[in-house]
């Protein structure tokens, strides 16, 4: 018998390794138009411990090894470049403490995004964490380690990982590491005030750890909810409007988006609100106040809210949106990878005017969007692009369009996110030598071995 | 091609100015009335023109039934007034517009039209609808929903195609001769706006209200009185059609039902807020329907009836909140059936 399946077998249980074909087959590949590559064990572990044992084993035997939430970040981070140990982390989904008086979770990193919710939903009704839109099964740990973002990142601070409060971490050493103010008293309430050493795992696709606690903070749950939906066709005016709105601080999600289909929304851009308040005169006051922030152009006739029927505000008003979900499978083939670039709002028609560009230079669907950071800093502009996966040339029409739209955002000014390997190439390629130098060092320091999800944020020779 | 049968002597010489003097929405002294109607009518810019919001009511005021509305709608487009924003307005044209998908289904007497509102469909069930056939669809839809866009060319432009598919693919074929209108809009359609437009019909429209009277009274035997008293909110395509407002009266009569008197019913019904938001004018939405349903609820009504689907999904949640059940005039009659 192979003698690593027999340690890791020793250390989580037969049931929780794995090296049939079909499982390995399952955990070679993503959604995405990333080409698939076996791993040698699928590994679950249980616990901070195991995980411990685990990355030790693989450091002393020089194994790679892929920590794994939901696989859904689609750019295939979870493919194992190099083969070795994915570690599925999804039986570390306890939800170990919410303290209301403090407004902060502690959950393990596989604890998924679903599951938070329905557990707030139940027991603390008066908070939530911010959800993305990616299906309910993906982890909390994937999306902090790819710096996610959700449905409060407008109105509570931007970016996932900017809510994160502590961490705790497995080394590539074996070693388990608590950053933030868990690391110094029993509570998880801040990163402050001592040196924020949780930056080292956080955007780093799982290169430098292994993350198996965090520390998150929790915001206030309004009951009432409604939605807006304000219309225009003219892309240059998108960013005055997404401001006057923004600078309101009336609205809790603020998204952007455009699609060819239905037909009847090709052409125009569409901004969705999402609205929460405590009582009816709240609600009223906030919708009014977002509706009067662009009466100038609603009065110039050039754009307006649509009405929106009940049964479609019921669909709308939910976190997360299920409308990318649905338009993942619009080819029937089950394939979707989208470009997340991150730049400034004032990008938007650029973004928007290249993507048309690509999309029509390919031929091929597409559904472009973005969504407000941090009241404005930012947008996190998607060009989604669905594809059959059973349709080889349809794969390589999609691969070139997505490597040429993380192309161009770059050269507008944004920065993909959790792009491929291939986009990561792009941004090294631009990135200041120190700065680069510096992420290698670390890295180094961090992962002598380089067994952490290796062919990641490297530049490939 | 097809013009508006207006005759403006009619309105020289009219001293009430009805049509402007009845409007809830605009408030204007006689003589000013009379002098923006001059205005309109002489094809100049009037206030008219931009405090109108649409309601279609003053077709019903009018005592000379000289298409007040009609003409404003005329005159908004070919001055390029757009009370609706103009990128909703032309999402809405690409929205409604006939799909192509039509194909033969023959329907035989009697045949309910639903309109374009195929997630009613289930409301076409029961002892009142059994041996119906039901045609409906973008390829049939009347599009009379534009007068509210200030787009009358859209419906010269689709009315007489969709006329043409109604008797091609489905009343030919069945050997009909007549449909109901589900919708009022459809209704008016064919009995004002195609006559007051020149416009030939080649089938005869049936009120949904005549029809459900009627056959209430085949099965009056099942009909089990309802004993509540229920608001109607009358909806803006009524006013082509205000002949067929007693039928309200005769169908609740029959059921045992009480309509309640009230300020906002009959012809001094409000706007149930739908088209103000879409023309933006938001709090006159609110002030509307705040009137609307807290008059209904003064009244001890239990539940809010509807024959506009579009009326009903406005106002559904804000009626419900008040303590009313929201229900379609279809399925109140179907209630009293047992059903
Ligand atoms: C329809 C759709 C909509 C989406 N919308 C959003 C959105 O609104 N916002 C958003 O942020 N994302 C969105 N996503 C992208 C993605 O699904 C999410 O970010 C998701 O949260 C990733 O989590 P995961 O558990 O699936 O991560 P995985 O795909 O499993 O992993 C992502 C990366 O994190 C690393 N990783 C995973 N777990 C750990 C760990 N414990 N420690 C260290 N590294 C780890 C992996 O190695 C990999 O590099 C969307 C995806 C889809 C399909
Ligand atoms: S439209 Fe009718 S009510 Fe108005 S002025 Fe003319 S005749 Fe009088
Ligand atoms: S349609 Fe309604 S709002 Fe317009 S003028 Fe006639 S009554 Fe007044």
């Amino acid at each position: 018998m192979d003698t690593i399946y027999k340690k890791i077998a020793d250390i989580v249980g037969s049931n929780y390794v794995s090296n049939a074909a079909e499982e390995l087959y399952i955990y070679s590949r993503d959604q995405g138009v990333q080409p698939a590559r076996l791993p040698d064990y699928v590994v679950m572990p249980n616990s901070t411990e195991e995980v411990q044992k685990i990355v030790a084993l693989a450091n002393k035997e020089k194994i790679p090894i892929v920590p794994m939430g939901g696989a859904l970040v689609l750019s295939g981070l979870t493919i194992p470049q190099r083969g070795g140990i994915v570690l599925d982390m999804k039986r570390m989904n306890r939800i170990l403490e919410v303290n209301e008086k403090s407004h902060y979770a502690v959950v393990e990193a596989g604890t998924s995004q679903g599951m938070l919710q329905a557990y707030l939903k139940k027991h603390h009704p008066k908070l939530k964490h911010s959800v993305p839109d990616a299906p309910p099964v993906a982890t909390i740990g994937g999306n902090i380690a790819i710096h996610g973002s959700g449905h409060l990142s407008q109105s509570e601070g931007g970016f996932h990982t900017e809510m994160v409060t502590g961490l705790e971490v497995v080394l590539a050493s074996g070693e388990a590491v608590k950053l933030g103010s868990c690391s110094t008293v029993p509570k998880w309430f801040s990163r402050a005030p001592i040196p924020d050493l949780a930056g080292l795992f956080m955007g780093w696709n799982g290169t430098t750890g292994v993350i198996t606690k965090i520390g998150l903070k929790l915001f206030p749950s309004p009951k009432l909810k409604d939605v807006m939906m304000f219309m225009t066709e003219d892309v240059d005016s998108i960013t005055d409007i997404l401001f006057r709105i923004i600078d309101t601080e009336m609205a809790e999600d603020i998204a952007f988006f455009v699609s060819p289909k239905p037909a009847y929304f090709e052409g125009y851009q569409l901004i969705m609100i999402s609205v929460v308040a405590n009582s009816e005169k709240e609600m009223k006051l906030r919708l009014e106040l977002i509706r009067e922030s662009v009466r100038e152009y609603i009065d110039s006739k050039e754009a307006g809210f649509l009405p929106l029927p009940p049964y479609m505000k019921v669909k709308l008003v939910g976190a997360p949106q299920k409308n990318l979900s649905e338009f993942a499978d619009v080819m029937k083939g089950g394939g979707f990878e989208y470009v997340g670039a991150i730049m400034p709002v004032e990008s938007i028609p650029e973004a928007y005017r290249a993507g048309l560009e690509i999309t029509s230079k390919h031929d091929i669907t597409y559904s472009m969007g973005a969504r407000i950071v941090g009241r404005g800093s930012c947008v996190m502009f998607y060009y989604a692009y669905p594809f059959n996966r059973a349709d080889s040339k349809n794969i390589e029409t999609v691969a070139k369009a997505l490597e040429e739209t993380n192309e161009k955002a770059l050269e507008i000014g944004g920065i993909p996110w959790k792009t491929e390997i291939s986009g990561q190439q792009l941004i090294l390629e631009r990135m200041e030598p120190g700065t680069y130098k510096m992420m290698t060092e670390i890295r180094k320091l961090l992962d002598p071995n380089g067994i952490m999800n290796p062919g990641n944020w490297e530049v490939q020779s | 091609m097809y013009e508006l049968k207006f005759d403006p002597a009619i309105c020289e010489k009219c001293k009430s100015c009805d049509c402007i003097m009845k409007c809830q929405y605009i408030d204007m002294d006689l003589e000013k009335a009379k002098e923006e109607h001059r205005k309109l009518v002489r094809g100049e810019d009037s206030e008219i023109l931009t405090q109108c919001v649409t309601c279609y009511a003053c077709e019903e005021y009018c005592p000379y039934h000289n298409h007040p509305f009609y003409l404003i709608v005329e005159r908004q487009e070919e001055k390029g007034i757009h009370p609706v924003p103009k990128p909703i307005e032309k999402s809405q044209v690409v929205m409604m517009a006939p799909k192509g998908r039509i194909g033969e289904k023959a329907a035989a007497e009697p045949v309910i039209n639903l309109c374009y509102f195929p997630m009613l469909k289930g409301s076409i069930s029961g002892k009142l609808y059994e041996g119906t056939s039901l045609i409906l669809g973008s390829d049939i839809f009347c599009n009379l929903m534009f007068l509210h866009f200030a787009r009358n060319s859209v419906i010269k432009e689709r009315l007489p195609a969709m006329m043409d598919n109604i008797m091609k693919y489905h009343l030919n074929p069945g050997g009909a001769k007549e449909f109901i209108c589900y919708h009022d809009e459809c209704y008016g359609t064919y009995t004002s706006w195609a006559p007051a437009f020149g416009m030939e019909v080649p089938f005869k429209p049936i009120h949904l209200f005549d029809f459900l009277y009627n056959r209430l009274k085949e099965l009056k035997s099942d009909i089990k009185p309802l004993n509540i008293k229920v608001a109607y909110q009358r909806p803006c395509s009524s006013r082509l059609c205000p002949e067929m407002d007693h039928f309200v009266d005769d169908i609740f009569e029959l059921i045992g039902v009480e309509r309640p008197e009230r300020e906002y019913d009959r012809e001094n019904a409000l706007c149930c807020g739908g088209v103000l938001e879409a023309q933006q004018r938001f709090d006159l939405t609110e002030e509307n329907q705040t009137k609307n349903i807290e008059d209904m609820k003064a009244t001890g009504a239990t539940h809010c009836v509807f024959n506009c689907p579009f009326c009903f999904f406005t106002l559904m949640g804000k009626v419900s909140e008040k303590g009313m059940t929201p229900i379609l005039m279809s399925d109140l009659c179907r209630m009293a059936l047992g059903e």
